[in-house]
């Protein structure tokens, strides 16, 4: 396996993590209705990369799984959601909350480091399909990271300093 | 032309025609209360409207020291001499006796009345032990959009600079905050940037979840008269309701809940594709125009056609209206602004303007509208999640000059994190981190999303809440202390509208009883609380409305909103005057960007701008690198489907409004005789073949169900888009046995009791209209008709079934025009 077979399988992997990331997120701060809505709508953006990487993948003899976990509830998902409305009256939540969109930070910018690592490759290869898909995908990531970015200067202030 | 007209059964009164070009004919209407002619009128008291975002223009009769009535202002700009139905009939509501007469406290769980120092005593203590135990981040404020800007600096001043706290928000974040931020995202500042003249000069007029004939009667009025002259404009209407307007429109599209993104990039695409472009327009005053039309590349009037259910073939047609527009005015209001994607739509508006070279010149501009009389200054004055004066909290040298302007430390007014959002304000209160509410003439318990949520966070013991209002609402129900406030008529104070327009309004009447100005309440507040500047002089100079105004000019000096060369006295008489009003400008500004754009540079601009989907804010490094020279930004934005969709158990889209007869959470309009039997209780609209396959009919007690709650109302019969519900959102529980929610007896009424807590991520402004709910029968009618006007988008779809809604003698109003 070469190193762009390699890295579109790393990031595969990192683009689903993410998505479930995501929707974990949305499902365990169901009271910060923000975070829950656009959470969600986030992790379908990774789903889509998984699925374009997927196919991606074939190309370079790659079998990558398409996209899972489309957002159906399951029994896990009721519990978190119950769990977020059980302490949703509580200001600890808040810390919960800094640490989960610091993790999704941390993922999504692994995820970018990868797109810029395959969008180098494609061009030193000119390897035009996988060029379109590196810099159709990278953009979205980079306003997944500027979302937790922004969202963590915005709530930190008020949860740092409340308890 | 001398009429005595039924306004009830008539809202918009008689018509005076006019041609293209020409100026609108002026029409006075008066009235007054029975028994009192023009002959017993004592003085008249110049005022405005504080019941819509118009800005109507009148003066309010006098005769032995009370109102007795009110007469529009032929001189003023705004609306030559017309009234609407709310303001000829809602000044009643001033002289009710429920008004409240004293400050009332809790007391063993029970409001009890009390007096002003005993009350303002209670905010105070609470608020300095808050302060030393928890911080400024545990107080926050919650205000509104009818007070007076000099209400709005002094709280912005005393909140952001006294108490140093972040949270202060107002319920402008309902009704405005995506006006203002799609204002934002594409001039680079909160302005404004056409005026109602324009609609005199406009062949095409499209009005995007706008029901003009019911949020600001007046204008619409307006186009009537267009409409009745020479070279009318031809009207485009995207509404999913038969409004007034959609039966006037050339073309109308009623699209699906929550697809305007979808609608206007098929729009954009087509006008694109037609190529209606100005690309001089586009080359010399916008970046980001590429990117645009790569995005709505695909985006054809079929793919929108799917996602939207309105035929591509009229969607064609909307396109071709819009291209084909020689001055194009567009107005946008709460059909895009509280619904999913609120402002990427709006954005989307300015972006046709933007291509089309549609701007600052007559009849071609954009009005990006407000829902509320003064809501506008909210914006201003920064009592909106905003900076005094449009400022940048991401720009330093922006806090610095406004810690000039007050003398404090720039690190004394929070500006390491946006001002909280309203919604966000009450997060912080459910998690028990906000302990102390202090809400001012606006009433949560009723008007805010997923009431049963908010009722829980407003009655916790820990959360100390103060309202101050005329009545005792349902917010105020459950408040530790209540003030009693005076309203307009009893005040002085200015306020602008929708374009701009600054008006003034007098006292006319003392205040009932010892209800007091807001301003009054707030300066008490920070003398007590014995606020300092960093020189330790007190943080707030001065002690009545005239001085207030002239302490906002000196922070408005400069900025896009100037006010430095109005004064009191020189709105008092003449007409209202559009800001910015300054030297260069000493007559007002009918229209912004006449020469390019003028706030967007990263040196001046109020935001940097922000993700159209995610929210996530710009930093000053990327702006400078996407806009080095102030241009107008064109920002494109893909469509995502709403997070709330029908499913079997929710088959419905619904979707919350107003009727043109009441306002807000009707406080003021239940208590006006005409208006309120125009439309006394909550209805449920549903269209005929929705009613025929559930077998319903006109009349019957329909429950409208979501995951959040339910309302229980009579159904209405309408033309409304099938599959959609609407309820109104005006009627809540005060007038009522259960008080301020719902209980056994009292089924729920308040159309909020449904909706879903979810906001714009990126003006936070919370979607009243993208819903799913079920529908069903309580029991069959009586055979009277639900209690819906028949005048306005609630018409019934069988014009001749229904008797007409009328208002009978008491709503005689005379209309004097010229010749």
């Amino acid at each position: 396996m070469n190193g762009i077979a390699l890295t579109l399988r790393a990031l595969h992997h990192g683009e689903q993590r993410l998505a479930d990331e995501l929707t974990a997120v949305a499902e365990r701060h169901r009271t910060e209705h923000e975070v829950h809505h656009v959470a969600t709508d986030l992790a379908q953006w990774s789903r889509d990369h998984v699925q374009r990487l997927a196919d991606t993948g074939r190309d370079h003899g790659l079998h990558l799984d398409a996209a899972s976990g489309t957002g159906t509830p399951g029994l896990l998902s009721t519990l978190r959601e119950k769990a977020a409305e059980a302490v949703g009256r509580r200001p600890e939540p808040g810390l919960l909350l800094l640490r989960d969109l610091r993790e999704l930070h941390l993922d999504a910018t692994e995820n970018s480091l990868y797109w810029e690592m395959l969008a180098q490759a494609a061009q030193a290869t000119r390897d035009d399909k996988l060029l379109a898909l590196a810099s159709g995908c990278h953009p979205q990531t980079l306003r997944q990271l500027r979302w937790t970015n922004t969202m963590i200067k915005n709530l930190s202030p008020q949860a740092l300093t409340s308890l | 032309m001398d009429a005595s007209v039924d306004r009830i059964a008539r809202p918009w009164g008689s018509r005076t025609p006019y041609r293209r070009h020409e100026k609108w004919p002026e029409r006075v209407d008066t009235c007054l209360a029975d028994g009192v002619d023009a002959g017993g009128v004592q003085r008249w008291v110049q005022a405005a409207s504080i019941l819509h975002s118009d800005g109507d223009a009148m003066d309010i009769a006098v005769a032995d020291g009370r109102m007795v009535g009110v007469r529009g202002r032929a001189q003023d700009r705004v609306n030559r001499g017309r009234l609407e139905p709310k303001d000829l009939f809602a000044w009643q509501a001033n002289a009710s006796p429920d008004r409240l007469t004293r400050p009332l406290v809790r007391e063993n769980g029970h409001l009890v009345e009390s007096d002003w120092p005993t009350a303002m005593d209670r905010i105070v203590a609470r608020s300095r032990e808050l302060l030393a135990e928890r911080g400024p981040g545990s107080i926050g404020f919650y205000t509104s959009g009818q007070l007076f800007l000099e209400e709005y600096y002094t709280l912005a001043v005393l909140a952001r600079a006294g108490i140093g706290t972040n949270h202060l928000d107002g319920n402008t974040r309902l009704c405005t905050s995506t006006a203002a931020e799609a204002l934002k995202e594409s001039f680079g500042s909160d302005g404004q940037p056409g005026t109602y003249d324009d609609i005199d000069h406009a062949d095409v007029i499209a009005l995007f979840g706008h029901n003009l004939a019911e949020t600001q009667p007046v204008q619409w009025m307006r186009i009537l008269d267009r409409l009745e002259g020479a070279d009318p404009p031809r009207l485009l209407c995207v509404d999913p309701r038969p409004t007034p307007v959609a039966r006037r429109a050339t073309v109308h599209l009623a699209p699906r809940l929550g697809t305007n993104v979808a609608l206007l990039n098929a729009l954009l695409h087509e006008i694109i594709r037609t190529d209606r472009v100005d690309h001089d327009y586009v080359a010399a005053h916008t970046v980001g125009y590429e990117e645009l039309a790569s995005r709505v590349k695909d985006r054809t009037p079929e793919w929108a056609a799917a996602i939207c259910d309105v035929p591509a073939a009229r969607i064609a047609e909307a396109a071709e209206l819009l291209g084909s527009a020689d001055r194009l005015l567009s107005t946008v209001l709460q059909g895009v602004y509280q619904s999913h994607q609120a402002t990427a739509a709006a954005v989307q508006v300015n972006n046709i303007h933007l291509i089309r070279g549609m701007l600052g010149r007559p009849g071609a501009g954009v009005l990006q509208m407000n829902g509320q009389p003064t809501a506008q200054n909210t914006r201003e004055c920064g009592a909106d999640g905003d900076l005094p004066g449009f400022r940048n909290w991401q720009n330093d040298a922006h806090v610095a000059e406004l810690a000039d302007v007050w003398n404090v430390d720039p690190k004394t007014i929070p500006h390491y994190a946006p001002p909280t959002h309203a919604m966000q304000m009450f997060r912080y209160a459910e998690q028990g981190s906000l302990r102390m509410l202090w809400i001012t003439a606006t009433n949560p318990a009723v008007s805010l999303p997923e009431l049963s949520r908010i009722r829980s966070i407003l009655a916790q013991e820990r959360l100390f809440v103060v309202v101050q209002d005329l009545f005792l609402t349902e917010t105020a129900q459950l408040a530790d202390v209540v003030l009693p406030a005076a309203t307009w008529g009893e005040k002085t104070g200015t306020f602008t509208n929708a374009d701009r327009t600054v008006h003034l309004s007098d006292r006319a009447v003392e205040p009932p009883g010892e209800a007091r100005p807001d301003l009054d309440i707030f300066l008490d507040y920070a003398a007590r609380m014995d606020f300092r500047d960093k020189d330790g002089g007190p943080l707030v100079t001065w002690h009545d409305p005239e001085s207030a105004f002239e302490a906002w000019k000196r922070c408005s000096a400069g900025r896009p909103c100037d006010y430095t060369g109005l004064t009191h006295a020189r709105l008092r008489g003449g007409t209202g005057i559009q800001w910015p009003c300054n030297d260069e400008n000493p007559q007002g500004t009918p229209r912004l960007y006449t020469d390019g754009i003028t706030w967007a540079h990263p040196d001046v601009c109020e935001s940097y701008g922000k993700d159209l989907v995610t929210g996530a804010a710009d930093d000053v490094v990327e702006y400078r690198s996407l806009n080095p020279d102030g241009k107008a930004v064109i920002r494109a934005a893909a469509y995502l489907p709403p997070h709330e969709q029908p499913d079997d158990d929710y088959p419905f889209q619904l979707t919350t409004g107003r009727t043109l007869y009441h306002f807000h959470t009707r406080t003021k309009t239940a208590r006006a005789a005409q208006l309120n039997a125009a439309a006394p209780d909550v209805w449920v609209e549903a269209s005929a073949s929705d009613a025929t396959a559930l077998g319903l009919e006109e009349g019957d007690l329909v429950d409208v169900t979501t995951p959040r709650g339910a309302v229980r109302g009579r159904l209405r019969v309408t033309d409304i888009r099938p599959g959609l519900l609407f309820i109104p959102f005006h009627y809540g529980y005060w007038d009522t046995k259960a008080g301020h929610a719902p209980d056994g007896e009292t089924a729920g009424r308040a159309a909020n009791e449904t909706t879903i807590t979810d906001w714009d991520p990126v003006s936070k402004q919370p979607l009243f209209k993208t819903a799913a709910a079920a529908l069903h029968r309580v029991e069959r009618g009586d055979g009277h008709p639900a209690p819906a006007p028949t005048t306005t988008a609630s018409a019934p779809s069988r014009a001749d079934a229904l008797p007409g809604t009328t208002g009978g003698s008491l709503a005689l109003v005379r209309e004097e025009a010229a010749e």
